[in-house]
Parts: C-alpha cells; sequence; structure tokens
C-alpha cells in the first residue's frame, strides 16, 4: 500500500552550549553505520573515519583556558559543492533535503572530499576489516562499503526510512518529533547524545524543535546575522552552502569581553 | 635565410629514413630498459588495483596528490603540439617545419600518458567507462555534465582525435616515400597507409588544405584543454588557492612553456640519436629558445598574479595555503627551486644568442623548465590540500609512497619508449616539409639585393 508521500525537509540544530565533548555521538555513529574500527594506522596515515567528530579548540590564556567543543558532521548542504563535481551522479539531493552517497555509483574520483569545505567525506583507502568476533555486530540495514569509495554521514537515511515504512506507511501519521523520539528514527548521534546538544528534525513541520531556528537562520542571512532572535548561526555560512544543520552559539556569561569571540 | 647546406631530395630521405630503414645499435636495448621500467610500473598499478589506494600516500585532507599533478604535466606537454604546428603553421613560422611532427607526436604520447593518471588514481578504475562514457542508458544515469571531470574526457578526447589526424595527414606523403622504399610486407603495409599517394597537383592541394584547415580548427581546443584541466582546480570552492579564475590563462600559458620545452629537448636527443645535424640545425633551437623567452615571461606575469589575488583577498584560508608554499618545509624549498628553475635559469640561459645555440646548455634550460613545472604543479595541488580551510583539526602533511614515484617515474620512460618506437616506423621529421622548407627558401633577386624568397603555403 503506497500512501502519498510527506513533504520532509530533515534539519539538524546542535546546540553548543550543551555539548560537554563526550564523544558518545562519535562511537554511536561508528556502531550504527558499520564505519571501520579507526586503527593506530588509522590516525598515523591521516585516513581515520569519522562521520561525525568533536573537534576541540582551546580558547583564551592560562588561567582562563577553556575548551570549545564543535561536533562536525556532514552539514547536508542545500547548495553542496560537492554534488555539481562528481561525474557519474554519486552523490546528490534527494527530496527529503538529504544528501546522499550511492556507494555503487561511485568510482573514487575524491573530487567531492577535496571540494567539501567542512571535510566530512571519507574515502575507503583500504578494504574495511573487522575482528571475527565483531563481524556479528554489523548492522545489516548499512552497506559495507568497499574500498576505494567515498562515503560520508547520511543522517541516519536506514533509521529515516525504517521510521517513513513503520510509521506512515502503516498509517500511523506522519513522522514528527514525537514518533521520532518513540520509535528511535532519529540518528545515532542525537540518541546517543547524553546531554541532548543534538536535535533532529523536520524543517517542514511547525511543531518541529528545529523548525524555529531554521527559519530564524533563514530569514536572517549573513548580511543580517545580528538581528537574528536566537542564537543559531551556520558554519562557513559566507560560502553559502546553506546547510541543513544549524549550530548554536555557546552562552559565556563568564566569557572575558578582550579575549577570544563565542565559538 | 636559412642556414644548412641545401641537400638534393635523395639526401633528405636517405637521411630521414634512417631511423626507420635501419636500427641503431643502442635501440633495442634503450627500449628493452624502458620496457623493464613499464613493467615494474604495472606491476606497481597492479598492487595498488589489487590492494586500494591505501598503498599511495594520499590521506584525509590531500585527497589528490602526485598522480594529478603529473596529469596536469604531460597535459601541458602535449600543448606544445599545437603550438608548434598549428599557431606556427598559421603564423607562417618557417623555423618551425622540422619541430612539427616531433611537436605532434609528442602531444599524441603525453596526451595518452595524461589520460592513464586520472585512471589509476581513481578508487575503482575498472568502473571508469562510465563516467568518460555515457553509456549505461538502461539506468538512465549520465554523466554529470556538471563537472569538471566529465569536461576534461571530453577535451581531452577531442585534442587527441584532433592531433591524431593532424599527424596522419602529415604523413601521407611520408608514407608515400617510405611505401617507395621498403620491400615485402612494410611495403604492403605503407601502401595501405599511404592511400594511394602519387603526388599529384591535386593531392598536394587537399593535403595542404587539410592541414591549414586543421589548424585553423584545433586552434580553440589549443585554448580549452588546458584551461578546461585547470577547471579541475578553478571549480572546487572549497579549496581556497585553487578557487581563482586566473587559473585558465595561468594554465595555458605555463602549458606552452612546458611544452615547447619538451619539445626543444626531444629535438636535441634526435638530433643526437640519429645524427639530423641538417635538419634540426642551430637556427631552429634558437628560434624555440626565442619564442621561449616570451612565452616564460608571460607565464612569470600570471605567477606573479596569481599569488597576488591570493594575497590580494586576505582570506585566512588563502594566506595560509600562502604560508605553507613560502615558509613551511620542504614546500618553501620546492618553491624556491620552482621559481628558479621555471623562470630565472632557463630564461637567463636564453638571453643569449651563443647559448641558445649551444645544445647542451639549451638542454639543461629545458629540462629545468619542466622540473620546474612540474614543482608548479604540485605546488599548487599538495598546498592547497594540506591546509584546505578553517577546520584546522584536519590538517595534515603528504608523503609520496613509493608506489607514486614508480608510476610517475614511468610515465617518462612511456613517453620516451612510444617516441623511440614511433620514430622506428614513421619519420619524426617530415620529409616532404623539409623539401617544401627547401624549395622555398631559394633566394630571389630584388633589384640589387639577394633577400631570401617570401612565400605562402596555398
Amino acid at each position: 500500500m503506497v500512501t502519498s508521500r510527506i513533504d520532509h525537509k530533515w534539519g539538524m540544530v546542535v546546540d553548543l552550549d550543551r555539548c560537554n565533548g563526550c564523544q558518545a555521538c562519535v562511537i554511536a555513529c561508528q556502531v550504527e553505520n558499520n564505519i571501520p574500527i579507526n586503527d593506530k594506522n588509522a590516525f598515523l596515515q591521516n585516513r581515520a573515519y569519522e562521520w561525525i567528530r568533536v573537534e576541540r579548540y582551546w580558547e583564551g590564556e592560562y588561567p582562563n583556558i577553556k575548551a570549545r567543543f564543535i561536533p562536525v558532521m556532514c552539514q547536508h548542504c542545500q547548495d553542496a559543492p560537492c554534488e555539481p563535481v562528481c561525474p557519474v551522479f554519486a552523490t546528490y539531493h534527494n527530496d527529503e533535503g538529504l544528501n546522499v552517497q550511492i556507494y555503487n555509483r561511485c568510482v573514487g574520483t575524491r573530487y567531492c572530499i577535496n571540494n567539501c569545505p567542512y571535510q566530512v567525506r571519507f574515502f575507503n583507502y583500504w578494504h574495511p576489516n573487522w575482528p571475527e568476533r565483531m563481524q556479528n555486530q554489523l548492522n545489516p540495514d548499512v552497506t559495507v562499503r568497499t574500498r576505494g569509495i567515498t562515503e560520508k554521514c547520511t543522517f541516519c537515511i536506514q533509521r529515516i526510512r525504517r521510521g517513513q515504512l513503520q510509521v506512515e506507511r502503516r498509517g500511523g501519521g506522519e513522522l514528527n518529533d514525537a514518533t521520532l523520539k518513540s520509535g528511535n528514527h532519529m540518528p545515532a548521534c542525537v540518541q546517543a547524545c547524553p546531554t541532548n546538544a543534538l536535535t533532529f528534525g523536520d524543517q517542514n513541520d511547525v511543531h518541529s524543535p528545529v523548525q524555529p531556528y531554521f527559519e530564524d537562520v533563514n530569514r536572517y542571512n549573513i548580511h543580517h546575522e545580528k538581528e537574528r532572535k536566537t542564537r543559531g548561526y551556520r558554519v562557513l555560512e559566507e560560502m553559502n552552502t546553506r546547510p541543513n544543520v544549524i549550530y548554536l552559539k555557546k552562552v559565556d556569561p563568564n566569557l572575558d569581553s578582550s579575549g577570544g569571540h563565542h565559538g | 635565410m636559412q642556414e644548412g647546406r641545401v641537400l638534393s631530395t635523395r639526401e633528405v630521405n636517405r637521411d630521414l629514413l634512417r631511423s626507420i630503414l635501419d636500427t641503431p645499435r643502442w635501440f633495442w636495448p634503450v627500449v628493452t630498459v624502458l620496457g623493464l621500467i613499464l613493467l615494474i610500473a604495472a606491476i606497481a598499478v597492479g598492487i595498488m588495483v589489487n590492494r586500494g589506494l591505501g598503498v599511495t600516500g594520499l590521506n584525509r585532507p590531500v585527497a589528490w596528490g602526485f598522480f594529478i599533478t603529473n596529469f596536469v604535466f604531460w597535459i601541458g606537454i602535449s600543448h606544445a603540439g599545437v603550438m608548434l604546428s598549428a599557431i606556427l603553421r598559421l603564423a607562417k613560422a618557417e623555423w618551425r617545419r622540422p619541430a612539427t611532427r616531433a611537436a605532434e607526436v609528442l602531444t599524441l604520447f603525453s596526451l595518452m600518458t595524461a589520460m592513464v593518471m586520472p585512471i589509476v588514481h581513481t578508487g575503482r578504475p575498472w568502473r571508469i567507462l562510465y563516467w568518460v562514457f555515457p553509456y549505461d542508458f538502461a539506468r538512465g544515469i549520465w554523466p554529470n555534465i556538471r563537472t569538471p571531470l566529465v569536461w576534461d574526457p571530453s577535451a581531452i578526447l577531442t585534442y587527441l582525435t584532433s592531433s591524431t589526424l593532424f599527424v596522419a595527414i602529415a604523413l601521407i606523403p611520408d608514407f608515400a616515400v617510405l611505401r617507395d622504399h621498403t620491400t615485402g610486407i612494410a611495403h604492403r603495409v605503407y601502401s595501405v597507409l599511404a592511400m594511394g599517394w602519387e603526388g599529384n597537383a591535386r593531392q598536394w592541394k587537399l593535403q595542404i588544405v587539410a592541414g591549414v584547415l586543421l589548424s585553423a580548427l584545433i586552434l580553440p581546443v589549443f585554448v580549452s584543454v588546458h584551461s578546461i584541466v585547470s577547471w579541475d582546480f578553478g571549480m572546487a570552492v572549497a579549496v581556497k588557492s585553487w578557487h581563482s579564475t586566473v587559473f585558465a590563462p595561468y594554465f595555458v600559458v605555463g602549458a606552452v612553456h612546458s611544452g615547447v620545452s619538451a619539445v626543444a629537448f626531444a629535438l636535441i636527443l634526435l638530433r643526437w640519436c640519429y645524427g639530423w645535424q641538417d635538419y634540426i640545425r642551430h637556427e631552429h633551437i634558437d628560434a624555440l629558445g626565442r619564442l621561449l623567452i616570451v612565452v616564460a615571461t608571460g607565464w612569470f606575469y600570471f605567477l606573479v598574479m596569481e599569488i597576488l589575488f591570493g594575497m590580494y583577498g586576505r582570506e585566512a584560508d588563502e594566506l595560509m595555503v600562502r604560508q605553507t608554499q613560502f615558509t613551511y618545509w620542504p614546500y618553501n624549498f620546492w618553491f624556491i627551486l620552482f621559481v628558479i628553475t621555471t623562470y630565472f635559469i632557463p630564461v637567463a640561459l636564453w638571453l643569449s644568442r651563443a647559448w641558445r645555440r649551444n645544445l647542451w646548455i639549451m638542454s639543461i634550460a629545458c629540462i629545468s623548465v619542466n622540473v620546474g613545472m612540474w614543482l608548479e604543479r604540485f605546488l599548487i595541488i599538495v598546498p592547497g590540500l594540506i591546509n584546505k580551510q578553517l577546520f584546522t583539526f584536519v590538517w595534515a602533511d603528504y608523503r609520496p609512497s613509493i608506489f607514486e614515484y614508480i608510476i610517475i617515474g614511468s610515465t617518462f620512460a612511456l613517453v620516451t619508449m612510444l617516441m623511440l618506437l614511433f620514430s622506428r616506423v614513421f619519420p619524426l621529421v617530415p620529409l616532404y616539409d623539409v623539401k617544401e622548407g627547401d624549395v622555398l627558401k631559394t633566394q630571389v633577386q630584388i633589384g640589387r639585393r639577394t633577400v631570401p624568397a617570401t612565400f605562402r603555403e596555398d
């Protein structure tokens, strides 16, 4: 039974004020998406896979030194620079606002990796290997990528699809904030975040918690950043890639007004 | 005004067909050594395809490295073909005659070699067909025409086709000479290739018209091929130092610079190998040197402009790339070496007429240019990627692996070997063109003065 499609536009809001850099999202992502285990060699060769990474920056001078964390995942840009450069349409924009990667089409030119300003695309330099005892933990809903292709964060599209199947196509109404949460259909990183720094939702759904932030940031573009009502901003906003990920600035009452800037 | 003896047609035939009709003693040993190098490279490529690109030094921010550098380098070398054959033909530069065939053939082989590079550098080279050729209609997926990676094969294959035609048309009269000088199977093969050439007026007219037409038609290709290759970088918005509008003319001029230098060096080698002193004369090398001064200076202007544009914008990530290029070891060393070898050493050597006519000095200058131009591409590609963006978390350096060195080195062996094998079967200096030049260079009496005859190609 095929019902009419509901017009989704997925988005994520990252509240930097809540992020404490615990890396639970990184681990959840590794487990959910069959990401090869980053051993010592992967880091030594600078070839580690981190679909979501928590970057840490130090701000200020001793003794007023502060660690700043920013989780960076694929921003699912609406004008993604990676999309027009793929010769085989391995990466394209789907009608739910997601930047998707089709592993079967990919030939591995790595142009998309070069053209990603957020550096969130990963190339499989080696064939992925798991220890024998870990073979059974692989997620059956996610393709194990072969060597020679590019991969990246999908906003856990397998979970969204499962949600659509279980909720929308079985007549349970729309996949909204409540049903996303009740069925664990949000991305693994969102589910794992202990401080709820990550929020996932439908930008087209007026009741979604992400919607006001997107509306605010979309209304006041980078030239009117000061007029924004929320703390929302986009990373590398000046490149005009229009990401579907919005970051909320850190609230820091003790921040020395002379040193550093909000991260 | 040309120097050198006036040779009879018989002598021209004898000398220029020497490379075909008898094999020099060094020929097969050299080809064997080059073949061994290629065999090693083939094994290296095999291992790379079998085990994955992990065997290279490429990593997370540096996704393109030596292979793409080498690709751009060989595309650059290929630009000498059009420059010498088409532009100088249309400009009626008389000294181009012995250089045209070598330049065109170098174009063909360097293009073929260049095309190997992006194919071996992909993750799944066996699937590349559906990138270059839109064959998989059943799935309804055509290549994405918005990407420079699809413009590349179109431009390069156009260039390859037109250059092949160019060489083929110029070869017809020479095939006829070869047909008359050979027996047995070779005779039969050359008969087919000569396509019934008798040397009558109509055939000459058609041949010349075809040559001039192709020269004119190939001109847009001359501008477009390296422009499109430069757009591989220019279109990349995320890499600040690549995302520059000056790249197309900068790359085209740079390509002519390295290509013409390579042809000059190839001519000196041919002259030395086959004893073609009467054909590849000092005046030809001299003229190439003078042309190169202009090209090099034009190129230097673009180099300065490119750096200036980068600095002028004062964007933090672009400045970071410049800082890497200028101050970080080893890139600062390579940068200084690149500027000196590409401009200051060769141009200083070319300025003196006596030095332009000294083949040793000329060889050093031409090799120096190509060392520098290779470094130029490397310094554009790699530092740009190392410090690609403001996320300092993912910066990393690039150390090419032994596999990359072997494969890069073998491309030089491949081009050399293809040139040598070609010279074994086809004349590398156009016989008919040289003869035509000899006929046309006879001097005419105007009043009391003897001046070189001017002529037109019609």
